[in-house]
Formats: structure tokens, C-alpha cells, sequence
């Protein structure tokens, strides 16, 4: 059966060969810190595989190794990127007059690896599902997308080799290292990211808000009530980067004991629009980096927030939208 | 309430600009040292954090893929293709990826965009290349702009889809945390049909924005040239 950790462990190669390629590199300016930093991050995602979940589920894989000695790791990792000791050097690639050469030489051919990307996911996270092998379902259920995503790759990668027939096929690699290396850091934001909320559960941060969003709130007012719960959200998502972990702490302040419980409302509309209105919180803030940290760094802008100025003009207008929707369709 | 500072200072660390990596790195041990967890836990908590999320980084798979097209011309031949197509202005151009992005996602489909397959490759070549077929080289500062709003594009239309779908992971949150703590019985599909509403409303204010974004780089453009 084909596993998430299958996937994770090809892309944990990817950047060993990326960090084993920059430590060969005698004209890398930071030679041994990106080697360093690349190396530790591939490794880890091979070691994540033996590490239990937060939660305390057994590790995907066996034996179980030490989750502390992964954190050094992580931490390690944190302070090489954190201190700017990577950064990208000049990857040697094509000019741009050789790729619109090549542009009006391959023609829409290039489209095709692209989109074999889109389609082989889809077909793989639909389909396989019902695909079994000696009776037992090929893909793992719940990982179908991220496998399907792993499948894509490979063969679109083989798919590119087919149609450009580059001279070496391990100019994919150097290729994708230059992409890589412009994001940098940003590559291990979102899961720091996410081991911060989870500290910040175990530490109580979540029970405090709430307490407080409890303590402020005046009794018997629909509209103050409705206006705490969807800022809250907001708020709570910007600070926490991810509407998931608002939800539990102001719908058990707010949502279920005052706008359920006292004022009657239906749980259906007011959970989902409540949920939505978190996702305003988060086109405005740099704690969801896989959303609005990485896509700059992905595109190599200058202003690394410059994709947060463009959507909270967005988010204002719609958290509005919001707040009227809660006011109105929880209550009919 | 001390074991607030940590969110305090996760404020101050991005207010300041330091680097995210450490604003976080610092705030997490700060705060869990504050809620009295040990420096052993600490560390256990680094370590299956990050084990536990690697499914965030997965869209860097396809880099190789992507750097390999880009070696062989593929943003030049998507701005090649829209110098040929004079209707498509970067702002449409936009808005029809805003609206492919929104409906996918609703019916579950969120692989078929993202910053890495579609947006660095593609998309943001097609909406530089319709600006450049209209004004000629583009400013730095316009680069950006169109850059800025290809990724938000990207990002409203995968939010503000996803949730319309009933196996997605916020509806599935939803369902799961009020039917265990309130003991209710709601069903995904009818909490799913809610967010809808709120998917159209931010279609509309985004959309609008993205039409009115041609104008904005014109003015933009001229202001530079001036």
C-alpha cells in the first residue's frame, strides 16, 4: 500500500541531493551552511517517519526513534536559516534569449508536463481510491491527494524528460535546487509553524483567550455578541496563522454558550460562516506562511509581505460581508 | 495569562522584521517555557511538530518538474501565448484563474493550482506578458504588483472554494469538534452548503478588485514613465 510517508521520503531525497549538490559546489558562497541546512531537512523527513505524532499515535514507520533528538535538529535548522546563513547563489541556468529561442522552438509542447501535474493528481486522488491490489486498496485512505501529487511529479518529470530531451536528465535537479534555494528559509516556516501552535496549545495560550473573550463580552446583546465572535476568529487566525486553531477556543467562549445555548442560533450556518470569517484573518497574516510567505518567495518579489498588502483589501470588505451574513442567516 | 507573552512576542518579532524562523523558534520555547513544560518536552514538541506536519512542504516536489520547464522557455512560451490573445488583459486573465481555482476547489480539486505548479510557471508569465504586450517592459515596482496579485489570486480562490466541499479539512473540523464537545448531529454537507454565501461574496469584492487592477497598472506605468 502506498503511504504519505512514501512521498514525504522522495521529497526528503530531493533536498539531500539538493544539500549533497551545493556541498560539491566550490563556487557556492555559503557553501557549507545551505549544505548544512539542506542535508539536515532532507534527513528529517525520512526521520519524521519514526516519530510520534503530538498526539501520541504510534509513528508511521518502525522502530520509534527519539522525537527530541529531531527538535535539536529542527532547532539547529531554525538558527542556520533564522541567522541568514543560506541565501541562493547564481544556479548556472539558460539566458533569457536561449529560453525564448527554446519557447518558439518547443512550442505549446511545454504545456504538456505541466499539465500532467493537475491531471494525473486528480486522476490518481479520485480514482485509485477504488483501485485494489490482491484485495487491498492501493493508496492509504486520507493521503490520496498528497500521493497523488507525489505520482504526478514523477511522471510529469519523466514526461518532461520525453518532450525536451535535455542532454542530462539531472538538469531537473539543478533546476529545482535554483528554485529551492530562492525560497530558502521560507521552506521550513509552515512547519515551525505549526510546532508553534501546538505549543501554545500545551501551554494554555487558547483557554486564556477564551477566559478573556468571556470576560468582555456584555450579556444579552445579539449584535455585540455576533461582532465578538467573528473578531475573535479574526484576530485569533491572524495571531495563530490557521482558522483551526481559533475555532474550538471562541466557539466554546462565545459560539455555543451565549449564541447557541441564550440567543438560539443554528449551529449549521453559524459554524461554517464562523470558520470562513477565521479564513479573512488569514489572507492578513504572515503566521500562514505556506500561503502568504512562500508564493513571494516562490516568485522572487522584493517585498516578502508583498502579497499580504494585496489581499487585505479583500479581507476587510469581506469580514464585513461576514459579520452581516452571521447577523442575519444563523437567526431565520 | 503570563503565558501570553509568547503570542506578544511573535506581534513584536514580526512587527520588528526579524526573521520568522527565529520570531517563532523564540516564541514557542518562550511560551512553553512559561506554561511550565520541560525543556525535554520542549524539544519532544520541536520534534514531533515538524514530523507531523510535513505534508505542508509537499508542493516543493514539483520543483524539478518546474525548473526543468522554466530551463526550456516555459514562462517565455505562456507570454508568448498571450501576446497573440489581445482580449486577455492581465486583469481578466486573473479573474478567469480566480474563478478555474474557486470551482475547482469546491468540488475538492485544490492540486490542480498552487504557488509552485501554476502560479510561478504560468500564470504570472501570462498576466506580465498581457501588461508587456499593452506598455512595452514593465518597472520593477509593477513586476511586483503583478506578482503580489497572481499569488493572492491563487489564495483567495483555493480558501474561499475548499470550504464549499464537504471532506474538506475545516468542515470535517467543524463537524467533528461540535458533534463530540455539544453532542449535536451536523451533518458535513449541511454545515458545507453555509459557506457558500461567503464563497460568492469574496468572488465578487476580489473579482472586482481584479478587474479594476488593468486601470491600476496603467496608472502605475505611466506615473513611471512621467
Amino acid at each position: 500500500m502506498i503511504t504519505a510517508e512514501w512521498i514525504y521520503w522522495v521529497l526528503g531525497g530531493f533536498f539531500l541531493i539538493v544539500g549533497i549538490q551545493i556541498a560539491f559546489d566550490r563556487h557556492h558562497k555559503l557553501r557549507r551552511t545551505n549544505a548544512a541546512f539542506w542535508c539536515l531537512l532532507g534527513a528529517s523527513m525520512w526521520y519524521g517517519s519514526f516519530v510520534r505524532a503530538p498526539g501520541g499515535e504510534p509513528p508511521p514507520m518502525h522502530p520509534e526513534l527519539p522525537a527530541w533528538l529531531l527538535g535539536v535538529a529542527v532547532i539547529a535548522m531554525a538558527c542556520i536559516a533564522g541567522f541568514g546563513f543560506t541565501g541562493h547563489d547564481r544556479v548556472h541556468t539558460t539566458s533569457e534569449h536561449e529560453r525564448e529561442a527554446y519557447a518558439t522552438q518547443k512550442k505549446n509542447w511545454l504545456f504538456v508536463p505541466a499539465l500532467t501535474i493537475p491531471l494525473v493528481t486528480v486522476l490518481v486522488s479520485v480514482g485509485a481510491g477504488k483501485l485494489l491490489i490482491n484485495g487491498k486498496p492501493l493508496l492509504a485512505t486520507g493521503s490520496a491527494t498528497l500521493v497523488g501529487l507525489g505520482v504526478a511529479t514523477i511522471a510529469a518529470l519523466f514526461v518532461g524528460w520525453l518532450v525536451l530531451r535535455p542532454r542530462n536528465p539531472g538538469v531537473a535537479f539543478t533546476e529545482g535546487r535554483r528554485l529551492l534555494e530562492s525560497i530558502g528559509w521560507a521552506a521550513l516556516l509552515p512547519q515551525m509553524l505549526a510546532t508553534l501552535g501546538l505549543l501554545f496549545t500545551q501551554a494554555g495560550v487558547g483557554t486564556q483567550v477564551g477566559s478573556i473573550v468571556h470576560h468582555i463580552l456584555p450579556e444579552h446583546s445579539r449584535v455585540f455578541a455576533v461582532i465578538v465572535y467573528a473578531l475573535g476568529m479574526a484576530v485569533f487566525t491572524i495571531v495563530m496563522g490557521n482558522a483551526f486553531a481559533a475555532f474550538p477556543i471562541m466557539t466554546a467562549a462565545v459560539g455555543w454558550p451565549v449564541l447557541v445555548e441564550q440567543m438560539g442560533a443554528h449551529p449549521a450556518p453559524l459554524f461554517a460562516i464562523a470558520m470562513v470569517t477565521g479564513f479573512c484573518g488569514t489572507l492578513c497574516t504572515p503566521m500562514a506562511a505556506n500561503f502568504n510567505l512562500v508564493p513571494p518567495a516562490l516568485l522572487e518579489m522584493r517585498d516578502k509581505y508583498g502579497q499580504i498588502k494585496v489581499q487585505i483589501p479583500t479581507a476587510v470588505p469581506l469580514l464585513l460581508v461576514n459579520i452581516c451574513f452571521l447577523l442575519i442567516f444563523p437567526f431565520v | 495569562m503570563i503565558v501570553l507573552l509568547g503570542v506578544a512576542l511573535v506581534v513584536i518579532g514580526f512587527a520588528l522584521r526579524f526573521n520568522p524562523l527565529l520570531v517563532v523558534t523564540v516564541a514557542g520555547i518562550v511560551s512553553a517555557l512559561l506554561g511550565g513544560i520541560s525543556p525535554l518536552h520542549i524539544l519532544d514538541a520541536f520534534g514531533s511538530g515538524f514530523a507531523s506536519s510535513r505534508s505542508v512542504t509537499i508542493a516543493f516536489i514539483v520543483l524539478p518538474v518546474i525548473g526543468l520547464l522554466e530551463r526550456y522557455g516555459l514562462q517565455q512560451r505562456a507570454k508568448q501565448l498571450v501576446s497573440q490573445a489581445a482580449a486577455l488583459t492581465a486583469g481578466r486573465l486573473l479573474l478567469l484563474y480566480l474563478a478555474i481555482r474557486q470551482t475547482t476547489a469546491a468540488f475538492g480539486l485544490t492540486s490542480i493550482g498552487g504557488a509552485a505548479q501554476m502560479v510561478r510557471p504560468v500564470i504570472y508569465p501570462m498576466a506580465e506578458g498581457a501588461v508587456m504586450r499593452e506598455h512595452g517592459r514593465t518597472p520593477v515596482a509593477v513586476t511586483e504588483t503583478i506578482k503580489a496579485h497572481a499569488a493572492a489570486a491563487d489564495t483567495v480562490g483555493v480558501f474561499f472554494g475548499e470550504d464549499c466541499f464537504v471532506a474538506v479539512g475545516s468542515i470535517l473540523l467543524i463537524t467533528s469538534y461540535v458533534n463530540t464537545s455539544y453532542h449535536l448531529k451536523l451533518d458535513p454537507l449541511h454545515v458545507a452548503i453555509w459557506a457558500i454565501p461567503t464563497a460568492i461574496a469574496a468572488f465578487l469584492i476580489h473579482g472586482f478588485r481584479l478587474l479594476r487592477l488593468d486601470g491600476r497598472l496603467a496608472a502605475m506605468i505611466h506615473e513611471h514613465r512621467a
